[in-house]
Protein backbone atom coordinates (compact mmCIF):
# COMPACT_ATOMS: atom_id res chain seq x y z
CA UNK A 1 0.00 0.00 0.00
CA UNK A 2 1.27 3.82 -0.55
CA UNK A 3 2.61 5.79 2.44
CA UNK A 4 3.91 9.12 2.60
CA UNK A 5 7.40 8.36 3.82
CA UNK A 6 8.12 10.70 7.62
CA UNK A 7 11.30 12.11 8.23
CA UNK A 8 12.94 12.07 11.40
CA UNK A 9 15.36 15.14 11.78
CA UNK A 10 16.26 15.77 16.20
CA UNK A 11 13.24 16.81 17.71
CA UNK A 12 10.94 17.11 14.77
CA UNK A 13 9.10 14.67 11.67
CA UNK A 14 9.54 16.15 8.53
CA UNK A 15 6.44 15.12 6.26
CA UNK A 16 6.72 16.34 2.55
CA UNK A 17 3.45 15.71 0.13
CA UNK A 18 4.59 15.62 -3.16
CA UNK A 19 1.27 13.45 -4.39
CA UNK A 20 -2.37 14.55 -5.07
CA UNK A 21 -3.77 12.15 -2.04
CA UNK A 22 -6.50 10.20 -2.28
CA UNK A 23 -8.39 9.45 1.11
CA UNK A 24 -7.27 6.35 2.14
CA UNK A 25 -3.10 7.54 1.87
CA UNK A 26 -4.46 10.68 3.79
CA UNK A 27 -5.78 8.66 6.77
CA UNK A 28 -2.50 6.19 6.59
CA UNK A 29 -0.58 9.08 6.67
CA UNK A 30 -3.02 10.84 9.71
CA UNK A 31 -2.55 7.39 11.98
CA UNK A 32 1.69 6.73 11.21
CA UNK A 33 2.14 10.55 12.30
CA UNK A 34 0.47 9.57 15.56
CA UNK A 35 2.78 6.71 16.10
CA UNK A 36 5.92 8.20 14.83
CA UNK A 37 5.52 11.03 17.31
CA UNK A 38 5.07 8.27 20.27
CA UNK A 39 8.00 6.10 18.99
CA UNK A 40 10.14 8.79 19.22
CA UNK A 41 9.24 11.38 21.23
CA UNK A 42 9.60 14.43 18.68
CA UNK A 43 8.20 17.28 20.21
CA UNK A 44 7.25 19.19 16.72
CA UNK A 45 5.89 18.23 13.16
CA UNK A 46 6.47 19.93 10.13
CA UNK A 47 3.88 19.27 7.34
CA UNK A 48 4.57 20.42 3.81
CA UNK A 49 1.93 20.82 1.24
CA UNK A 50 3.53 23.36 -1.16
CA UNK A 51 2.87 20.29 -4.05
CA UNK A 52 -0.73 20.06 -3.13
CA UNK A 53 -2.78 21.35 -5.36
CA UNK A 54 -6.02 20.98 -3.88
CA UNK A 55 -7.07 20.44 -0.14
CA UNK A 56 -11.04 19.53 -0.08
CA UNK A 57 -12.60 19.11 3.43
CA UNK A 58 -11.30 15.43 3.77
CA UNK A 59 -8.07 16.78 3.73
CA UNK A 60 -8.82 19.82 5.62
CA UNK A 61 -10.25 17.25 8.67
CA UNK A 62 -7.25 15.36 8.85
CA UNK A 63 -4.45 18.09 8.78
CA UNK A 64 -6.58 19.33 11.63
CA UNK A 65 -6.84 15.78 13.34
CA UNK A 66 -2.51 15.66 13.30
CA UNK A 67 -2.52 18.78 14.41
CA UNK A 68 -4.74 17.89 17.77
CA UNK A 69 -3.33 14.58 18.04
CA UNK A 70 0.48 15.47 17.97
CA UNK A 71 -1.08 18.31 20.65
CA UNK A 72 -2.60 15.51 23.26
CA UNK A 73 1.08 13.69 22.52
CA UNK A 74 2.91 16.73 22.91
CA UNK A 75 4.21 17.60 19.85
CA UNK A 76 3.08 20.97 17.98
CA UNK A 77 2.59 20.92 14.43
CA UNK A 78 3.10 23.42 11.80
CA UNK A 79 2.16 23.29 8.20
CA UNK A 80 4.07 24.87 5.67
CA UNK A 81 3.39 26.30 1.82
CA UNK A 82 0.03 26.41 0.94
CA UNK A 83 -0.84 27.77 -2.31
CA UNK A 84 -2.70 31.22 -2.46
CA UNK A 85 -4.99 29.51 -5.05
CA UNK A 86 -5.91 26.76 -2.22
CA UNK A 87 -6.16 29.05 0.78
CA UNK A 88 -8.60 31.10 -1.44
CA UNK A 89 -10.33 28.05 -1.92
CA UNK A 90 -10.65 27.08 1.33
CA UNK A 91 -12.39 29.81 3.65
CA UNK A 92 -14.44 29.96 0.07
CA UNK A 93 -15.40 26.48 0.95
CA UNK A 94 -15.76 27.16 4.63
CA UNK A 95 -12.80 25.46 5.94
CA UNK A 96 -10.65 27.74 8.40
CA UNK A 97 -8.26 25.40 9.88
CA UNK A 98 -8.52 26.59 13.40
CA UNK A 99 -5.71 25.58 15.83
CA UNK A 100 -3.33 24.92 13.25
CA UNK A 101 -0.08 26.88 13.01
CA UNK A 102 0.85 27.96 9.57
CA UNK A 103 3.97 29.31 8.00
CA UNK A 104 5.09 30.35 4.83
CA UNK A 105 7.46 28.17 3.84
CA UNK A 106 9.88 25.27 5.71
CA UNK A 107 12.25 28.01 6.57
CA UNK A 108 9.75 30.00 8.68
CA UNK A 109 7.83 26.99 9.64
CA UNK A 110 11.34 25.45 11.76
CA UNK A 111 11.68 28.39 13.10
CA UNK A 112 7.77 28.94 14.66
CA UNK A 113 8.39 25.30 15.62
CA UNK A 114 11.44 26.10 17.79
CA UNK A 115 10.18 28.64 18.80
CA UNK A 116 7.51 26.82 20.07
CA UNK A 117 8.51 24.40 21.75
CA UNK A 118 11.47 26.26 23.25
CA UNK A 119 14.49 24.56 21.65
CA UNK A 120 17.15 27.07 21.16
CA UNK A 121 17.85 26.88 25.01
CA UNK A 122 19.08 23.55 23.97
CA UNK A 123 21.19 25.17 21.20
CA UNK A 124 22.37 27.60 23.34
CA UNK A 125 23.68 25.20 25.71
CA UNK A 126 25.63 23.49 22.74
CA UNK A 127 27.34 26.38 21.64
CA UNK A 128 28.66 27.25 24.87
CA UNK A 129 29.95 24.14 25.63
CA UNK A 130 31.42 24.37 22.32
CA UNK A 131 33.62 27.50 23.04
CA UNK A 132 34.27 26.56 27.08
CA UNK A 133 37.96 27.15 27.38
CA UNK A 134 40.24 23.73 27.57
CA UNK B 1 -28.13 28.41 -24.57
CA UNK B 2 -25.37 26.46 -23.85
CA UNK B 3 -23.90 24.63 -26.58
CA UNK B 4 -21.01 21.97 -25.43
CA UNK B 5 -17.82 21.72 -27.18
CA UNK B 6 -16.60 18.42 -25.69
CA UNK B 7 -17.69 15.17 -23.77
CA UNK B 8 -15.88 12.81 -21.91
CA UNK B 9 -17.36 10.62 -19.21
CA UNK B 10 -15.47 8.17 -16.39
CA UNK B 11 -16.77 5.58 -14.25
CA UNK B 12 -15.57 6.16 -10.55
CA UNK B 13 -15.76 2.97 -8.78
CA UNK B 14 -13.07 3.59 -5.64
CA UNK B 15 -10.77 6.13 -3.74
CA UNK B 16 -8.08 5.82 -6.70
CA UNK B 17 -10.27 6.81 -9.28
CA UNK B 18 -10.30 10.10 -7.87
CA UNK B 19 -7.02 11.16 -8.75
CA UNK B 20 -6.91 10.44 -12.30
CA UNK B 21 -10.62 12.60 -12.69
CA UNK B 22 -9.36 15.54 -10.90
CA UNK B 23 -6.39 15.74 -13.24
CA UNK B 24 -9.02 15.06 -16.01
CA UNK B 25 -10.83 18.03 -15.35
CA UNK B 26 -7.63 20.04 -14.71
CA UNK B 27 -6.53 19.16 -18.63
CA UNK B 28 -9.97 21.06 -19.89
CA UNK B 29 -9.30 23.70 -17.72
CA UNK B 30 -6.12 24.55 -18.46
CA UNK B 31 -7.13 23.98 -21.97
CA UNK B 32 -9.85 26.41 -21.55
CA UNK B 33 -7.95 29.17 -20.32
CA UNK B 34 -8.95 29.03 -16.91
CA UNK B 35 -7.36 30.73 -14.34
CA UNK B 36 -5.45 28.77 -11.84
CA UNK B 37 -7.94 30.21 -8.50
CA UNK B 38 -10.69 29.10 -10.49
CA UNK B 39 -9.16 25.71 -11.53
CA UNK B 40 -9.16 24.80 -7.76
CA UNK B 41 -11.99 26.12 -6.62
CA UNK B 42 -13.69 23.71 -9.47
CA UNK B 43 -11.23 20.42 -8.59
CA UNK B 44 -12.19 20.82 -4.83
CA UNK B 45 -15.58 20.84 -5.59
CA UNK B 46 -15.24 18.10 -7.84
CA UNK B 47 -13.03 16.39 -5.24
CA UNK B 48 -15.98 16.98 -2.71
CA UNK B 49 -18.91 16.15 -4.85
CA UNK B 50 -16.99 12.72 -6.03
CA UNK B 51 -16.50 11.61 -2.90
CA UNK B 52 -19.82 12.35 -1.69
CA UNK B 53 -20.95 9.56 -4.80
CA UNK B 54 -18.21 7.28 -3.36
CA UNK B 55 -19.07 7.30 0.28
CA UNK B 56 -23.31 7.26 -0.21
CA UNK B 57 -23.73 6.21 -3.80
CA UNK B 58 -21.44 3.15 -4.23
CA UNK B 59 -19.45 4.77 -6.92
CA UNK B 60 -21.25 5.79 -10.13
CA UNK B 61 -20.69 7.63 -13.94
CA UNK B 62 -19.20 11.50 -14.23
CA UNK B 63 -19.15 13.74 -16.93
CA UNK B 64 -16.90 16.49 -17.95
CA UNK B 65 -18.24 18.39 -20.54
CA UNK B 66 -16.16 21.73 -21.95
CA UNK B 67 -19.66 24.10 -22.40
CA UNK B 68 -20.31 27.63 -24.16
CA UNK B 69 -22.68 30.43 -23.21
CA UNK B 70 -22.12 33.27 -25.28
CA UNK B 71 -18.52 34.23 -25.60
CA UNK B 72 -17.82 32.58 -22.34
CA UNK B 73 -16.42 28.94 -21.53
CA UNK B 74 -16.35 27.03 -18.79
CA UNK B 75 -16.72 23.00 -17.48
CA UNK B 76 -19.74 21.36 -16.57
CA UNK B 77 -19.28 18.64 -14.72
CA UNK B 78 -21.81 15.65 -13.66
CA UNK B 79 -22.40 13.28 -10.69
CA UNK B 80 -24.48 10.75 -11.04
CA UNK B 81 -24.93 7.68 -8.93
CA UNK B 82 -27.34 4.66 -8.14
CA UNK B 83 -27.66 5.21 -4.71
CA UNK B 84 -29.99 5.65 -1.62
CA UNK B 85 -31.06 9.29 -2.55
CA UNK B 86 -31.16 12.32 -0.42
CA UNK B 87 -34.30 12.59 1.72
CA UNK B 88 -34.09 15.55 2.53
CA UNK B 89 -32.20 17.89 -0.07
CA UNK B 90 -32.71 21.28 1.69
CA UNK B 91 -30.78 20.03 5.52
CA UNK B 92 -27.96 17.85 3.02
CA UNK B 93 -27.17 21.50 1.63
CA UNK B 94 -26.83 22.91 5.35
CA UNK B 95 -23.35 24.01 6.71
CA UNK B 96 -22.49 21.06 8.99
CA UNK B 97 -24.85 18.47 8.08
CA UNK B 98 -23.84 15.41 7.82
CA UNK B 99 -25.42 11.67 8.06
CA UNK B 100 -21.53 10.60 7.93
CA UNK B 101 -18.71 11.37 10.22
CA UNK B 102 -17.85 14.76 8.54
CA UNK B 103 -17.67 17.92 8.55
CA UNK B 104 -20.91 18.38 6.83
CA UNK B 105 -19.28 21.21 4.28
CA UNK B 106 -19.20 19.16 0.84
CA UNK B 107 -22.48 19.94 -0.62
CA UNK B 108 -22.58 23.31 0.85
CA UNK B 109 -19.05 23.67 0.00
CA UNK B 110 -19.36 22.87 -3.28
CA UNK B 111 -22.07 25.10 -4.29
CA UNK B 112 -20.33 27.86 -3.10
CA UNK B 113 -17.16 27.40 -5.03
CA UNK B 114 -18.92 26.48 -8.57
CA UNK B 115 -21.11 28.93 -10.54
CA UNK B 116 -23.89 26.93 -11.50
CA UNK B 117 -24.82 24.13 -9.04
CA UNK B 118 -27.96 21.80 -9.53
CA UNK B 119 -29.08 18.81 -7.47
CA UNK B 120 -31.72 16.08 -8.17
CA UNK B 121 -32.45 13.06 -5.89
CA UNK B 122 -35.15 10.25 -5.94
CA UNK B 123 -35.04 8.23 -2.66
CA UNK B 124 -34.16 4.44 -3.50
CA UNK B 125 -33.17 5.43 -7.58
CA UNK B 126 -29.52 7.66 -6.95
CA UNK B 127 -28.75 11.24 -6.69
CA UNK B 128 -27.54 13.66 -10.17
CA UNK B 129 -25.61 16.69 -9.13
CA UNK B 130 -24.59 18.96 -12.27
CA UNK B 131 -22.07 21.94 -11.28
CA UNK B 132 -20.81 24.56 -14.10
CA UNK B 133 -17.73 27.09 -13.67
CA UNK B 134 -17.73 29.31 -16.20
CA UNK B 135 -14.13 30.24 -17.23
CA UNK B 136 -14.35 33.90 -15.67
CA UNK B 137 -16.95 33.11 -13.18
Amino acid sequence: MDRIPILRMGNFLLVTIQVDLYDRLALNLESDLVQMVSKTGARGVLIDISALSIVDSFMGRIIGNIGSMSKIMDAETVVVGMQPAVAITLIELGLELKGVSTALNVEKGMELLRSKIGSFEDFEEEEHDDHRPE
Amino acid sequence: MIIVLSKDTLVIQKEQDVVPFRNRIKEYAVKIGMGLVNQTKLITAASELVRNMLRYGGGGTTIIEVVSKGRENGIRLTFQDKGPGIKDIQQAMKDGFSTGKSLGLGLPGARRLVNEFDIKSVVGKGTTVIVTKWKNG
